[in-house]
């Protein structure tokens, strides 16, 4: 029987010891018309061999892709040390660290995430993490209006991630809190602080922008305090090796900062598991959701770890806590931790630069084809808006055909923008990657010109 | 030691560097930092050494028995993780368009129906990322189903008192006054308070069956009419799903509304405290309110579902499609045990429970329900032995780690005092069981001769009791650069 122990024997001496006559006893509490028959959409159990030939058959039928799709996830290199030993069993097969003296192990990794966190995002205090950046964005938003008196309004300026401000509206609609959308400059792609926004809570300042823009970081924040709201920082981890950090932005600093982990270790892997990371400013740690791990003594003065705050928590304060939430993204904190380790200031920092160039050589390159420009004349980082004088979706399909994932087509969320992708290079990819990228779309692009589609097949922009 | 005590100004794990960084110098000055985040500067062997000692400082499934109640802390096969880990898989972006994932998709799908079927329910969306985001789901579902409905006074929850933190904690997430009700000696839902708190108020009830109480509802038939009468929908809190997987569905006990944890009963990792993953099913008046993306076969094409597809939608609950790779494990694990083998988790984890349980009667331990039969777990009440001797459960549940095995869950629920909730699961063996046995008897033994020992314990652990009081009064949440 797979997993499970007992021979006869073992079940026979137990059900002895029970004192009944057969497992089924055991459910004799269940009323009878309950009970389920076979269960007709689980097929029949295989042995490991045939479901590694399955899933390996799976695994090939989806390939492998030259990819430059970014949007919030990004293919870094991730060190080969990394994930064998966040698979070692002992931190693989554990629970929460509720037992701290047998949990030491797991207490101290999360104790050196946070301070690795609060070192790059120059905040004071770190969670152990939340679910992914979408989910840490709406529970800074619902931060923000507990720490705030009187306002219930969040402004999120439209370059957030579409999905993230659609996941923080799943997340707060039922609390009565309004998020109001802020416009963006169509010249430069940044956010337009409104004349006169009334009164809100917080302001989420996204560095870089899902357009990959670099936002006037330091007039928003002073505007958010000069306005008594809390500056929220919405930040890719990867940058902060070069870019300001948020404790250091306008003349006091953004207030939380929160963000996608997944570029520190985590594989892209068709969406998860990731983790959301969330620093704030000291004043604000009671008001914090999730798992906090401090440094402490034993009995004996000897340092030691143990889950910290927990007063706010839902296995404490049920109702009133200040989340529902109950885990961290232990794993893939345990592989962020080992990857911003071996990483460095100095390696993270290479990682950063090098994606930043690639983008801008990409970008170059590719806007120099007839058809191609820059949707915005602003600084980017490691991801640039590129529009199209041709549909979006029928160029990536033609570059698809040619093993190339080029980009996100943004046409949708953003149709003032017409058809746009959103593009982006980190360090793993090659000037060969590059120059087969620009090849292709040069050739796909000349070859529609001269041999346009009939208007019947065209796609119809969305 | 921390990582930062072996760094050095200029060590380097330099074979993960790329060749070549970039020039920055087309980006404005201002919005560059100033000075280089004080990460570490190690070798990688340093991060190697580190992180393996870490890990050797943990209990864990692969090390000790973890009879962790109401956590389902059965061994994780290898296999869920290496196959799930195919290099083809991880490399997939979430955002590439369908065409390029049916081999993933396929899989999600396959999952999804499995799911179903295992439930009892008519769809399930498995966007959730935990247990608690699926209950977050979930009755988020029933206030849309209200709303929808016009029916906009179903403002209260109703909530057991032995349930977890988190059914309270997120019917408040979800704009909802929480009404708990108390539980008979028996331990089962009293009646004539459920009776009494539903009324046009009440949008739903959230209950765990099995119930944290180790004991399974067995008036769900009634429960189920006072609350569809009422007008209100029945929640299920998957925590408990091990112990009648494929043997009692969900679907057929009357809920409306499920969340599974796959971290428990589809054994995936929990991984130190996460990541989980949290499906919800529903039945049929709640398929439009499901969470987005969830995945559609269309004449054999696989496809994620947006928007367009469900109007109606709660809407998305992650940037992409849940913790894909805690997914694509539970499917590896039940494509592996199939349908019997479903089966077959219940009645195992069954056994196991109701053995240790009559072993633990017979060695003098006091049961909290020791009229009732055990679900997958059962409670041991220290109550006499804390009276009599002074130590309490938690230091029993200390002394337990100096024998090598994890403690039980301690002090929850919270209405049986001194209380130990115990869940062996249906991977361990007679000979693992007994040996626990034999720890609870020693250990008991000791509290009664040697009370201050139990008092003291842990002892063989990588630190003693740690200063809790401390550790919230002067907070130190992280290790400051050296100025």
């Amino acid at each position: 029987m797979p997993f499970i122990p007992h021979t006869p024997e073992d079940v026979s001496a137990m059900l002895g010891a029970i004192g009944a006559a057969s497992i089924e006893e055991l459910f004799d509490e269940i009323p009878p018309a309950l009970k389920t028959g076979q269960l007709k959409g689980v097929p029949d159990g295989m042995s490991e061999m045939a479901v590694a030939r399955l899933m390996q058959e799976r695994a090939s039928q989806d390939g492998f892709w030259s990819g430059f799709i970014g949007a919030g996830v990004y293919e870094h290199h991730i060190p080969a040390a990394i994930w064998q030993i966040v698979t070692r069993g002992e931190f693989y097969s554990a629970y929460t660290p509720y037992q701290a003296e047998a949990s030491q192990g797991t207490l101290q990794l999360i104790y050196e995430y946070q301070s690795m966190m609060t070192r790059l995002t120059g905040l004071d205090v770190s969670n152990a993490s939340l679910y992914d950046g979408a989910s840490a964005l709406a529970e800074a938003v619902l931060m923000a209006v507990r720490s705030h008196k009187t306002s219930r309004r969040v402004l999120v300026p439209k370059t957030v991630h579409p999905i993230y401000r659609s996941v923080a509206r799943t997340t707060v609609k039922n609390q009565n809190i309004e998020l109001v959308e802020l416009d963006y400059d169509p010249a430069t792609g940044k956010t337009v602080l409104p004349a006169n926004a009334g009164s809100f809570a917080g302001l989420v300042i996204p560095q870089p922008s899902f357009f990959g823009v670099l936002e006037d970081v330091h007039a928003m924040t002073d505007w958010a305090h000069e306005q008594g709201a809390l500056a929220i920082a919405l930040v890719n981890p990867t940058t902060l090796a070069v870019l300001e950090a948020p404790g250091q932005w306008g003349q006091t600093g953004a207030d939380i900062a929160v963000g996608e982990g997944q570029p520190l270790g985590a594989p892209m892997a068709s969406g998860g598991p990731y983790f959301g990371f969330m620093c704030c400013r000291q004043a604000f740690v009671r008001q914090m959701p999730g798992r906090i791990v401090g440094r402490t003594v034993d009995l004996d003065g000897k340092p030691g770890f143990a889950l910290t705050l927990q007063a706010r928590e839902q296995h404490i304060r049920r109702s009133k806590a200040t989340s529902n939430i109950c885990t961290n993204q232990g794993l893939v904190v345990t592989a962020a931790t080992q990857y911003m380790a071996l990483l460095g200031p100095q390696g993270l920092a290479k990682v950063a630069s090098a994606s930043h160039a690639g983008t801008v050589l990409l970008a170059e390159k590719l806007a120099a084809i007839p058809g191609v420009t820059r949707a915005f004349a602003s600084p980017f980082f490691h991801e640039v808006v590129l529009k199209l004088n041709d549909s979006a979706k029928d160029v990536l399909r033609a570059l698809r055909a040619q093993g190339i994932l080029g980009g996100l087509d943004i046409s949708g969320w953003y149709p003032e923008l017409g058809q746009a992708i959103l593009v982006c290079v980190t360090e793993t990819k090659t000037a060969a990657d590059l120059d087969h990228y620009v090849q292709q779309m040069e050739r796909i692009l000349s070859k529609r010109r001269e041999a346009p589609p009939c208007a019947y097949k065209t796609t119809p922009s969305i | 030691m921390l990582i930062f005590d072996h760094s050095r100004p200029g060590r380097t794990a330099a074979a993960q560097f790329p060749a070549a960084g970039g020039s920055l110098d087309d980006l404005p000055a201002e919005l560059r930092r100033k000075g280089a985040p004080a990460l570490p500067e190690v070798s990688e062997l340093d991060v190697v050494r580190h992180y393996t000692r870490l890990s050797q400082k943990n209990f864990s499934i692969d090390t000790q028995f973890y009879p962790l109640g109401s956590c389902t802390m059965k061994y994780n096969p290898r296999a869920c993780n290496s196959l799930a880990m195919l290099p083809q898989f991880l490399a997939r972006h979430p955002a590439s368009p369908d065409e390029t994932g049916q081999g993933f998709l396929a899989t999600m799908f396959e999952l999804q129906e499995m799911l179903k079927d295992v439930t009892g329910m008519a769809g399930v969306s498995m966007a959730p990322m935990a247990g608690a985001h699926g209950e977050f789901a979930g009755v988020a579902m029933i206030r849309a189903y209200h709303d929808a409905h016009g029916d906009t006074a179903r403002r209260e929850i109703i909530v057991p008192d032995a349930a977890h933190g988190t059914n309270p904690a997120t019917a408040t997430m979800c704009g909802y006054t929480v009404k708990e009700i108390p539980t008979d000696a028996s331990g089962s839902v009293d009646l004539a308070a459920l009776r009494a708190a539903v009324g046009p108020h009440t949008a739903g009830l959230m209950l765990t069956n099995p119930s944290t109480l180790g004991v399974f509802e067995k008036t769900i038939a009634d429960i189920q009419k006072i609350v569809h009468d009422a007008g209100g929908l029945l929640y299920y809190d998957g925590a408990n799903l091990n112990a009648i997987l494929g043997k009692v569905r969900p679907g057929d006990m009357g809920f409306d509304v499920i969340h599974v944890n796959l971290h428990k009963t589809f054994s995936t990792p929990h991984g130190g405290g996460g990541p989980g993953a949290g499906p919800v099913g529903v039945a049929g008046r709640l398929l439009p309110f499901m969470p987005i993306p969830l995945v559609l076969n269309e004449n054999g094409f696989y496809r994620l579902a947006n928007e367009a597809d469900l109007p109606q939608s709660i809407g998305r609950m992650s940037a992409n499609m849940g913790n894909a790779g805690v997914l694509m494990r539970a499917y590896i694990y039940a494509r592996m045990l199939g349908g019997e083998g479903m089966h077959r988790v219940a009645e195992y984890a069954t056994l196991n429970a109701n053995y240790l349980m009559a072993r633990l009667r017979e060695a003098g331990f006091d049961l909290a329900f020791p009229e009732r039969r055990a679900s997958h777990e059962f409670i041991v009440t220290l109550k006499k032995l804390k009276d009599a001797t002074g130590v309490s459960a938690m230091d029993f549940a200390k002394r337990l780690l100096d024998y090598g095995y994890h403690a039980p869950t301690t002090y929850f629920p919270m209405l049986v005092p001194e209380c130990l909730l115990i869940e062996p699961t249906e991977t361990e063996s007679r000979e693992t069981i007994d040996g626990f046995v034999e720890a609870m008897i020693a250990i008991k033994r000791e509290a009664e001769t040697s009370p201050d020992l139990v008092k003291g314990a842990p002892y063989s652990l990588p630190v003693r009791r740690l200063d809790d009081v401390r550790a919230a009064r002067e907070l130190d949440l992280a290790c400051k650069p050296a100025a």
